[in-house]
């Protein structure tokens, strides 16, 4: 067909040849992502203080006195808010989505480069502005993250003056932004694919980008039409969420609205949000894993389709956040059942993941060492959202550390692994260097048993019953005196795996100047980003002609081969066994 | 259309029904045989529909929610010519209007492929008028329900607070969209009446401005349907 040849053609990429347009104004995918990531991390590294802020109060309440009680909420809403979105939806995503997916399908580049590139500026600018809202007079909301109406933006809540209101603009720009960027990933997954790569052969980081962002068009809508109306609420004063009410003794002009509805559009986003940060991160630990154990991933075909399930399944368990909103029955039972039902594709991976590590040749290396520690702390958060997927027991824990735990574990500490997996294992084809690998193994188990010691008795302290949201809980009698000596360590452990990561910080600067020269595939891997013909790949990605795929990605240790590897562009040859590929043959 | 039949020459061998479809799906290079822009535009679209549903389904809930009874369409959307007012005449005329707009831009796509460029740029720029005539008119009714009805984003005379929020905010949310279209249909009429894409040859691109247009008139007539209707 006519428009076959589009990837071979010789089409019209920008020729960058100043450092603005090859470094600030780039159109390259390549540096996109890396822009994308150095804010997302910055933004990440501004909530993890926040967050030692506030763990500093709570371990030590009347020690520091550093932060009052609305700056707490407001540190607490800001962490949350920075760390799931401007952190991970846009890491995983604007970052490693747009380095990998080209590089990974055989593509030059994204299919509209200037598209791409507007994504990340608007995606800068709502950073911006979320940041600007911590110097308007009354500082940023105290919301919560979830920003739930009425208290959102009513009398008593922090930062009710300016900000919410730039808190509700910055996640509608980050919604344009993250859909100019989201349109291409998908668009470059379905139709610039390289010769040869077939759906079936793409690798399953590829995968897991691809249903995230698919995920990510269809649910950040919800976020967007309730931005959008809570924004109206506060600045216009119509009553979308706002019911009648009394505030401090005074009628409220509200009256009418829905605040339930608000809840109902926020985990409506607020669900599959979860599943856009977890299946990047199942795509790229599945590879991760299969490239470190020398072997091929378990059941690669059970793995694409429990990723387009645990997708489509994410849009129908929303409710299950809201049990303690109180709902009919039977809707509690649905939604319970629905996310039970999640737990089948999620821990066919899981098993698929340990599978694929038994009896491998495994080598731990950083990258792999990440991915295994992933692999721990995604079951303990896996099974405790179990517990919490069931509203009989949600009910009395809902409003208690044991969700905390939960949460941190399986969203926080979980994806975060991933993401250092995924820099250690491409820093050498992105920066053409290699890392210390010491600096990266201290950094590696500090991380992991010190994030242990920070949410593991979280869970603990959720089933004596201990609140969460609390400022200082001072007296009471159904806390016993240890639970405060528990904080007190919890924070300890918290500022410790803070100082941990400035091991990793030290490393990556320290290995881009004066770290050895990388091998372009140091890992012996098979799939397309280790085959280009410069590291770091120029723009353009692959010189004059685009390579062509043979078979999938996870050909390692074939019996028989001399090498324990087969690149994905290496053609059929005797000797080789093809019936592991599941590709269209040509 | 000769490249394409030496290309698919095979296609009598190739499987039919389910296999086929999964054959399509997982080919190599690309998904849909359709360009990268046709394929976006499609994405957008589905996108953007989750956009309006949800508009659509908050006004409906909310209006569920309000114990203020909800003001009665047929009075409120009525014009009077000199006469008594008729119900809904307005609103008629304007999903009439955008209607016919939706006509013009498919004998625009048409004109394209046929590679007539006055024609197709011509019709490209009646159907932007349309589409501005509509938007103007939606300003006129704006106009009149703040101005004569008294109705604002936070209250009205006849009901329900949330009747002028959900009205201003889906409809303007809606006009904002065909104000888009309007401005995109321009650009790509002057870029064909230019001459842009005779080196290429390829019209799609009047598709694709097609396939948005085409979107928000079909948008239109739910919410004409849940707002004017119900």
């Amino acid at each position: 067909m006519a428009y076959v040849a589009i990837a071979d053609r010789d089409h019209h990429l920008h020729d960058p040849d100043t450092f603005i347009t090859k470094y600030i104004w780039s159109q390259d995918h390549k540096v996109i992502a890396i822009q994308y990531a150095i804010t997302a991390i910055f933004v990440g590294v501004v909530a993890l203080v926040l967050s030692l802020l506030f763990r500093l109060q709570l371990g030590f309440p009347d020690t520091f006195n550093l932060v009052d009680p609305n700056q707490y909420y407001q540190y607490v809403t800001m962490h949350g808010m920075i760390m799931v979105i401007y952190l991970l939806t846009a890491l995983f995503l604007g970052g490693f989505g747009n380095y990998l997916i080209p590089l990974m399908c055989g593509a030059r580049d994204m299919v509209f480069p200037y598209m791409n590139m507007l994504s990340f500026w608007v995606y800068l600018l709502s950073v911006i502005v979320l940041l600007g809202s911590f110097f308007v007079p009354g500082g940023p909301t105290g919301a919560g993250w979830t920003l739930y109406p009425p208290q959102a933006i009513s009398e008593g809540t922090p930062g009710i003056g300016g900000g919410i209101v730039l808190m509700l603009v910055s996640l509608a720009i980050f919604i344009v932004a993250f859909t100019m960027g989201g349109l291409n990933y998908v668009t470059t997954v379905l139709q610039a694919r390289t010769r040869g790569m077939t759906l079936m052969r793409m690798p399953l980081a590829v995968w897991g980008i691809f249903v995230a962002t698919i995920l990510g068009l269809l649910a950040f809508p919800a976020l967007l039409v309730a931005a959008v109306m809570m924004t109206l609420d506060r600045v216009v004063g119509t009553s979308f969420f706002m019911p009648e009410m009394l505030s401090l003794g005074r009628e409220l002009d509200y009256g009418g609205g829905s605040p339930i509805l608000f809840q109902h559009l926020f985990w409506f986003f607020g669900h599959p949000e979860v599943y856009i940060v977890a299946l990047p991160a199942f795509g790229i630990v599945s590879d991760v894993l299969s490239v470190h154990a020398r072997k091929n991933i378990f059941g690669y075909r059970m793995m694409v389709w429990a990723i387009v399930l645990i997708g489509a399944l994410s849009f129908v368990v929303w409710a299950h956040h809201m049990y303690v909103s109180g709902m009919n029955p039977y809707f509690g039972f649905f939604f319970a059942t629905t996310t039970l039902i999640i737990a089948v594709p999620t821990a066919l991976k899981v098993y698929n993941w340990i599978l694929t590590l038994w009896r491998g040749d495994i080598h731990l290396r950083v990258p792999m060492l990440f991915a295994i520690g992933f692999i721990f702390t995604f079951i303990h958060g896996g099974l405790t959202g179990l517990f919490l997927g069931n509203v009989t027991v949600d009910l009395p824990l809902s409003d208690t550390y044991f969700v905390v735990g939960h949460f941190h574990m399986v969203m926080g500490v979980s994806p975060v692994l991933v993401v250092f997996a995924a820099i250690y294992h491409w820093f050498p084809k992105i920066t053409g260097r290699m890392f210390n690998e010491t600096l990266g193994k201290v950094h590696f188990w500090l991380t992991l048993l010190g994030t242990y010691s920070i949410y593991l008795p979280m869970h603990y302290l959720g089933i004596l019953g201990v609140p969460r949201r609390y400022y200082a809980y001072g007296d009471t009698d159904f806390i016993p005196a240890s639970a405060q000596t528990l904080n007190s360590g919890i924070t300890i452990a918290a500022l410790i795996v803070a100082a941990v990561q400035i091991v990793f910080f030290v490393n990556v600067i320290w290995s881009l100047w004066r770290g050895p020269k990388a091998d372009p595939n140091p890992w012996r891997a098979t799939t397309l980003e280790w085959l280009t013909p410069d590291t770091p790949p120029k723009h353009g990605n692959w010189g004059p002609n685009l390579p062509e795929v043979h078979r999938w990605p996870y050909d390692y240790s074939v019996p028989g081969e001399k090498e324990d590897f087969i690149p994905q562009t290496e053609p059929p040859h005797a000797g080789v066994a093809a019936g592991r590929d599941h590709g269209v043959h040509h | 259309m000769a490249s394409e039949m030496t290309d698919t020459g095979g296609a009598a061998a190739l499987p039919q029904g389910l296999s086929g479809f999964a054959r399509d799906w997982t080919a190599d290079r690309q998904t849909f045989h359709v360009p990268w822009g046709k394929a976006m535009m499609w994405i957008f679209l589905l996108s953007d529909t989750f956009i309006f549903s949800l508009f659509l389904t908050s006004y409906m809930n909310v209006r569920m929610s309000t114990r203020v009874p909800w003001p009665n369409p047929s009075e409120v959307f009525a014009l009077s010519f000199g006469g008594d007012p008729i119900p809904l005449i307005l609103i008629a005329i304007m999903t009439f209007i955008l209607i016919t707009s939706s006509g013009t831009m498919a004998l625009a796509v048409n004109y394209g492929y046929r590679g007539d460029r006055a024609k197709t740029a011509a019709l490209m720029f009646v159907t932007a008028a349309f589409g501005a005539t509509f938007v103007g008119m939606q300003a006129f009714e704006w106009m009149k329900l703040i101005v004569d009805e008294g109705v604002r984003p936070w209250g009205n005379p006849m009901g329900a607070a949330q009747f002028g929020s959900t009205f201003f905010m889906i409809t303007g949310f809606h006009g904002f969209h065909v104000s888009c279209g309007v401005i995109y249909l321009a650009v790509i009429a002057l870029k064909v009446l230019r001459g842009d894409y005779e080196a290429s040859g390829n019209y799609e691109v009047v598709e694709i401005a097609g396939l948005y247009w085409h979107f928000v008139d079909l948008v239109w007539v739910f919410i004409f349907a849940f707002f004017y209707l119900w």
